[in-house]
């Protein structure tokens, strides 16, 4: 209740420093992001999908830093789903420059883990204002967005990432990135900052398909051929790394455990499938899994339920049309 | 109707300490839904555990309210006054329900458990329904509307009673 008074209180005092961007809302942060065309009961952002589902199978290797019983050995159902970045629902597949994996667990009545991941492993700015004047720059054009990368030096990690990384031709040979830090909690109390990554089992080369559907295509015929399979790699920081900043990466050679592997055994269009109704919100978590005061990660949650407030009213209007592909 | 010139004291306590909550709820809310900023995640968080004391707190408040005498509204306020003073008073009990009970609804069918101060869970639907996710989320925000509205009109009624009337109303309440 304290922390509840003080927030208030300090509230108004935000963004009154000279070099701050300007404090944006979640209704503001999400009209950006839907941009001037609306796809009522969509997304507004990756706001096209695949749904999936499948099994996490643990290998018992994390349960000594989490009491979360997905982490003891044995195997955990989940639905989640495949996306690609944008506001659009049927824009073309390789076409968009960040790709996603989010994931939910349903454990139990008290028990929920939504997970939503993607390709970068580090965000180019460390807070959601300065993530929106990003979004600005990026519907602006290349020289803004040269100009703002020029400004915001934090980012020289994501860019280093940016300018080496390749596309792949499948969502199954891509790596997912928490990006976010998170800590883990074990039973006798003990927390520790991890970050994790969904990483391919297959490698797959670029493609050079017209299909607008082309990943979407390939990975279900590849989940009707044979399980598509990622090893879930959790990162320990230590006492050097700043788990509050997402646009560092911890060094290389951290502590690094595999948990077990994220199996997935099925896939869906994704109005006819589990996921469309999730918020793939990464602060519903489970008991033994807590949030970070990542300024990033608390945003998401924000803007998330935005977006998620938005489309759930648009569907029970009965604003929800399938669109069609152009 | 009978004599008493006050409210008990236990009606005086719960009146002013469910304004207080109320007072510090709709601000949180408004506030919250809002915000992209780090205290979102521990004002929310507050919200909804405050949110399970305010619907143990209307109706231990309800029981009490019923077992006890109110005084009477003043003899010379027109019958259209005390019926909407009256009116009033119960859909303000009324909104006191609602308003959890809409944010437990909506949390439940967007399957997300509500943790009480790291004690217990309350628990959610195992999937997802949109659908009446969408409802009981419109009908927190139209009940939040609502009550706003009726404060207002409490507050301004009970300032009139005081300033223009002189009468005992709110004093009674003091």
């Amino acid at each position: 209740m304290k922390k509840l008074i003080w927030a208030l209180l300090l509230t108004p005092m935000v963004g009154l420093a000279a070099d701050e961007p300007v404090n944006v809302t979640a209704q503001q942060f999400v009209d950006l992001q839907q941009g001037n065309a609306v796809y009522p009961g969509f997304r507004r952002a990756h706001a096209k999908g695949i749904c999936v589902s499948g099994e996490f199978r643990s290998n018992g290797q994390l349960s000594d830093y989490s009491k979360a019983p997905v982490f003891q050995s044995g195997a955990t159902p989940f639905t989640g789903r495949l996306s690609i970045a944008g506001n659009n629902p049927t824009a073309p597949d390789l076409k968009a420059p960040v790709r996603s994996l989010a994931l939910s667990f349903s454990i139990s009545s008290t028990e929920q883990w939504r997970l939503a991941m993607n390709t970068p492993p580090v965000m180019a700015v460390a807070d959601p204002h300065t993530f929106y004047q990003q979004i600005l720059a990026i519907q602006a054009g290349p020289a803004a967005i040269k100009q703002f990368f020029s400004e915001h030096p934090e980012s020289k990690e994501f860019l280093a990432w940016a300018a080496q990384y390749k596309a792949s031709g499948s969502f199954a040979s891509e790596t997912y990135n928490s990006i976010n830090a998170f800590y883990l909690i074990n039973h006798n109390g003990k927390r520790q900052a991890v970050r994790w990554a969904m990483q391919p089992t297959v490698t797959v080369a670029t493609t050079d398909a017209q299909d607008v559907d082309a990943l979407q295509n390939e990975i279900a015929n590849r989940v009707v051929a044979g399980n598509v399979v990622f090893d879930w790699v959790f990162t320990l920081a230590d006492a050097a790394d700043d788990e509050n900043n997402a646009t560092k990466a911890w060094p290389d050679s951290r502590q690094k455990i595999t948990a077990g592997q994220i199996v997935i055994n099925n896939t869906t269009a994704q109005l006819e499938g589990g996921c469309h109704a999730i918020n793939f919100d990464p602060l519903v978590l489970p008991t033994g899994i807590e949030a970070t005061a990542d300024p990033i990660l608390r945003a998401r949650s924000s803007a998330y339920a935005e977006s998620y407030r938005r489309r759930a009213t648009e569907q029970l209007t009965g604003a929800l049309k399938e669109p069609e592909n152009d | 109707m009978t004599n008493t010139e006050r409210f008990s004291l236990s009606m005086r306590l719960f009146h002013w300490g469910m304004a207080a909550l109320v007072f510090a709820m709709l601000t949180a809310g408004l506030l919250m839904v809002a915000s992209l900023d780090g205290w979102q995640l521990t004002v929310l968080t507050a919200h909804k555990v405050f949110g399970v004391i305010a619907v143990l707190l209307v109706s231990a408040r309800l029981i009490n309210r019923l077992r006890q005498a109110i005084p009477a509204l003043p003899d010379d306020l027109s019958h259209w006054q005390k019926m909407s003073a009256r009116v009033s008073h119960w859909l303000l009990y009324g909104l006191l329900f609602a308003m959890p009970v809409s944010g437990y609804l909506m949390q439940y069918f967007a399957a997300r458990p509500i943790d009480v101060f790291g004690w217990f869970r309350l628990p959610a639907a195992l999937n997802v329904d949109i659908y009446t996710y969408a409802l009981f989320r419109e009908l927190h925000s139209v009940f939040a509307i609502a009550l706003i509205c009726l404060i207002a009109l409490h507050i301004g009624a009970a300032l009139h009673h005081h300033i223009i009337r002189k009468d005992k109303v709110l004093k009674s309440m003091l």
